[in-house]
């Protein structure tokens, strides 16, 4: 598979299918089909290339694997992709959930459906290219670059206040990220190259590691995003049309995660450590306060975007603990939180395209009309509340159990995120789905449709079935996050050899 | 004849002025002399690429790379606003066979800006260019806005060319040279007199590429202007100017670079932030751009500031970008327009992407890129930028320069906002007439896939920056 570029292929095959797009044309009488029909193929196309390539993946090897290098700008910035255990299942998931976006855009969507499906698969493109990326400017440009897609998304097809959300989704980004690009140039003088595989030996010095980290910080930190800039998201959610919601909770907040694993930690280990009390008090609030405001929130979409933040409070904390649970579980929580919180916007968008409302008040009793969307909504409130027997608690597990070993006081805190996770999503869902059906346009809503069992079961068997069986994940996942921790030991052993104590503990098996 | 050799496209370009002007005295067929403008300027544009690097008359004129390239650069930049004066003359009522001539003239004035070496040459070269672009502001003269805003551009650029004049004057008297390299080897510092020299010729150039605080006339000028004629200003004078300034310090006064690299910086850090500013709440496009194209100056300028050769490739790769993302931009701006009246307006273009889809994606690119964001090549003119400043550790403009990017993308952002989201107001011819097509949309095709090959431009612009260090 040497000689096959796999991952261009995988990341340019949606630009293929935004030519073929541009040239359909939508005003025939079959034209709207064939525009769906076309982007479903070719993104469906993408994940079965994408699953050939974890087919192809040697999963004992922790070295990025699938490499492809390029001259492009100079010696030192380069076309250079390739993928890990900690991100190919991170590039899975985006193709994964494509066709599902496309799927959820077929009804709900009425004007401009040529345009939509373009910038999605642009977007796609442009995901998919930031877990490839061996390159910082590389990963820079698709990074930065998934902010004009997402931005005519939330704004032409959003909801009523779609213009201020998605000005404040684009400039919160953007204000964040110019900062890593700063940082990114000071790098590129400081060694000559961004070329990631080499930066990941380079040992910086600590005090331009503190003053990198903290840009790539604000990259990050707002993408994730982490108290207190998380006030995009919420409003990006709201506004945001379904499939769109989905790419954003699913894929878009990954990127800041995979950004700290990689590299946060993988090129600024010293800062790391240093900082990593920074983050736990930041994750912990986040935690705690984005599980409060989604207590009261009155729309269905906000309360799932504020348990997003909650969620991510997880994976921040689970990476910092710089242990071998903690990055597991932080990358198996992001995983199930794309599938989890992608199917409750598919959820909410299931009951929107018929009420067209989101308020929770309005709803009520919906299990007596609907009982394969109260089973399948469930499933995934089961899952978001991290219940054994869901993926969601494999992840949860991992980091409480990580943090625990590390810090107890953060353990607890923690910890009782968990309960109020479970207060508002059991509050949301007695709200909407129990309780007798007396609201009027209720009466006669319609169950499931086969198009939308086709989106949500998968997603709900996906939960289930890495909530008892994760093994396969792990076993991907786990001998590049220990290559990776094991880095970070020797650097920060280097760094402090007189004080150095075993902080970061080195287990392969719990 | 072979002292001419080195001068070949500007007097090709002169020549031809003067028989265009007997031409079009006698033959009243403006497409005609539009024509053999624009074959008099593409056959400057070859001369100038196999002209080998040489100096002329006693090294007064330079020929070097960077003047090569900054040449090329007007010479597009000017046959550009000849085929959007062809599209619009109808339509705007300017129908006068002077455009093309004032344009070539006002470039053969801006090639002798550029290749100046000699502190007599930078003046002469300097109000050739500035006397036609008077004339040019005031074109349009049954209008009342075009004639104040010739008047205005004329007092002020008078005055702006007194100062540059003076402290010209101060130079010679402090060194008693006027040829940059033999001023280059007086020059010490502490000479007290010399940089006051310096500090008005800067003041005069700074009026000259609109940077703060000298842009005041600005928005006026190209808000006033024929669109053509705006067009024109925003691309080859902003290059003739910087590319003067670039050679005026660098060449002269490189040993002293701490003195002048302050004015620099000050400049554009100005520049910078209070264009980003002030375009906020700009509501006629054509004086957005005027706010637009002073942030921009102040990007370029930062290379300047650096003073490496990194400083100066990244700065002429801004300004490639700059002419080629304003050459689109403007060019767009001539086509909004209705039965042959013209939108100004920003909200004039609201819903436009529901009746265009092409057109607005056109302008969406142009929109993104002149915002910097990737992957489009306005991007990579800031990333270079910024790679200069950090090498010379200037962060404080790094810092600046990328925060105002930043607040500077509201302002791009604003326009796609109106075309996308907004309720859709208006009907629009879109590219009818095809010479505008033929400028937008090759600019934004050129945005878009730069980023696959960008390093054409890269090596010729560090070939560029060879010529002085």
């Amino acid at each position: 598979m040497s000689s096959l570029p796999i991952l261009s292929i995988i990341i340019f095959l949606p630009l293929v299918g935004v030519a073929l797009l541009s040239l359909i044309n939508s005003t025939t009488a079959n034209g709207e089909r064939n525009l769906k029909q076309t982007a479903l193929w070719v993104v469906c196309l993408n994940f079965i290339v994408s699953i050939a390539m974890l087919i192809n993946f040697d999963q004992s090897d922790p070295n990025f694997q699938f490499t492809e290098s390029y001259f492009w700008l100079n010696s030192g910035i380069s076309y250079h992709l390739g993928v890990d255990g900690i991100s190919i299942l991170l590039i899975i998931l985006t193709t994964f959930l494509m066709p599902f976006c496309i799927l959820a855009s077929f009804e709900s969507i009425k004007v401009s459906l040529k345009e939509y499906l373009i910038a999605f698969l642009i977007l796609e493109t442009l995901m998919i290219g930031v877990f490839c990326s061996l390159d910082l400017v590389l990963f820079y440009l698709f990074f930065e670059g998934g902010l004009i897609p997402m931005f005519l998304i939330i704004g032409i097809w959003g909801g009523e206040r779609r213009v201020y959300a998605t000005f404040k989704f684009f400039l919160f980004t953007l204000a964040g990220s110019v900062f890593m690009l700063l940082a990114i140039i000071a790098i590129y003088m400081e060694t000559g190259t961004t070329n990631i595989t080499y930066l990941l030996q380079f040992d910086l010095a600590p005090s331009l590691q503190y003053i990198f980290w903290l840009a790539f910080f604000a990259s990050f930190a707002v993408k994730i995003p982490m108290w207190p800039v998380h006030t995009w998201l919420p409003d990006a959610h709201v506004e945001a049309p379904t499939a769109g919601s989905v790419i954003l909770a699913g894929v878009l907040l990954k990127m800041a995660g995979y950004g700290f694993i990689r590299f946060s930690l993988g090129i600024f280990p010293i800062a790391s450590s240093y900082f990593a009390p920074f983050i736990f008090t930041l994750s912990i609030i986040a935690i705690i306060y984005a599980s409060l405001v989604a207590l009261v929130q009155t729309d269905m979409k906000k309360l799932i975007a504020y348990s997003s933040v909650a969620h991510m409070g997880f994976v921040t904390l689970g990476i910092f603990t710089f242990t071998l649970q903690g990055i597991e579980g932080a990358i198996i929580q992001m995983l199930s939180h794309g599938i989890i919180s992608a199917a409750l916007f598919l959820c909410v968008g299931v009951v929107y395209d018929r009420i067209h409302t989101r308020e929770i008040d309005r709803y009520g009793g919906l299990v007596n009309r609907m009982p394969l969307y109260a089973f399948a909504f469930m499933i995934f409130i089961m899952g978001s509340i991290g219940l054994p027997g869901t993926s969601g608690f494999v992840g949860e597990f991992l980091v409480l159990l990580s943090i625990f070993s590390v810090n107890t006081y953060f353990a607890v805190f923690a910890t009782s995120g968990v309960v109020l996770a479970a207060a508002y999503s059991l509050w949301l869902y007695r709200k909407v789905i129990f309780g007798s059906l007396i609201k009027d346009d209720l009466q006669d809503i319609l169950d499931l449709s086969y198009r939308e069992i086709i989106i949500l079961f998968p997603l709900a068997f996906l939960t289930i079935f890495f909530g008892f069986y994760p093994q396969p994940l792990i076993d991907i996942i786990e001998p590049s996050t220990i290559q990776l921790i094991t880095n970070i030991a020797n650097d920060v052993a280097i760094a402090e050899p007189a004080s150095y104590e075993p902080v970061i503990k080195m287990e392969s098996e719990y | 004849m072979n002292i001419f050799l080195p001068i070949l496209p500007e007097l090709s370009i002169f020549i031809s002025a003067v028989l265009l002007l007997i031409v079009g005295l006698f033959v009243k067929n403006i497409k005609l002399i539009i024509n053999l403008a624009i074959i008099t300027l593409i056959i400057a544009i070859i001369l100038v690429l196999v002209q080998p690097v040489q100096s002329a008359f006693n090294n007064s004129l330079t020929i070097d790379e960077f003047s090569k390239i900054a040449k090329t650069l007007i010479l597009i930049g000017s046959l550009a606003s000849i085929v959007m004066y062809h599209s619009s003359r109808e339509d705007l009522n300017i129908n006068l066979f002077e455009y093309p001539i004032l344009i070539l003239l006002a470039t053969i004035g801006m090639m002798i800006m550029v290749s100046a070496n000699d502190l007599i040459a930078i003046f002469i070269g300097l109000e050739l260019q500035s006397l036609t672009l008077y004339v040019l502001a005031a074109l349009n003269r049954n209008h009342l806005a075009s004639s104040e805003a010739g008047l205005k551009y004329f007092l002020l650029g008078a005055l702006s060319s007194g100062l540059l004049l003076f402290g010209l004057s101060y130079i010679y008297g402090f060194t008693g040279n006027t040829n940059l390299n033999l001023i280059s080897t007086t020059v010490t510092s502490g000479n007290i007199g010399l940089i006051i020299g310096i500090v008005f010729v800067c003041s005069g150039i700074a009026f000259k590429v609109s940077a703060v605080p000298f842009h005041m006339w600005t928005p006026d000028v190209y808000e006033g202007a024929p669109t053509p004629v705006t067009a024109f200003f925003a691309l080859a004078p902003k290059v003739a100017a910087i590319a003067l300034a670039v050679r005026f310090l660098i060449v002269g006064f490189s040993d002293i670079a701490f003195d002048w690299q302050q004015i620099i910086i000050f400049l554009s850090i100005a520049s910078m932030v209070f264009a980003a500013f002030a375009a906020i709440a700009q509501k006629n496009i054509k004086r957005l751009m005027a706010y637009s194209s002073i942030g921009h100056v102040g990007y370029a300028l930062i290379g300047l500031a650096c003073g490496t050769p990194q400083g100066i490739s990244s700065l002429v790769i801004y300004l490639s970008i700059y002419l080629i993302m304003n050459i689109g931009v403007f060019s767009f701006i001539l086509s909004m327009k209705n039965k042959g009246e013209y939108y100004e307006n920003i909200s004039d273009l609201s819903g436009l992407y529901k009746t265009h889809p092409y057109y607005s994606v056109v302008i969406t690119i142009l929109m993104f890129s002149l915002a910097g964001i990737p992957p489009l090549a306005g991007f990579f003119g800031k990333f270079y930028i910024f790679i200069a400043a950090i090498e010379s550790n200037l962060l404080l403009l790094a810092i600046v320069g990328i925060l105002a990017s930043v607040i500077g993308a509201f302002y791009y952002l604003r326009i796609i906002k109106v075309i996308y989201f907004d309720e859709s107001k208006n009907s629009f011819d879109g590219f009818s007439h095809r010479s505008l097509g033929l400028l937008t949309h090759p600019s934004a095709i050129l945005i878009l896939i730069f980023c696959l090959y960008p390093l054409p431009l890269i090596k010729i612009s560090n070939y560029a920056a060879s010529s002085f260090f």
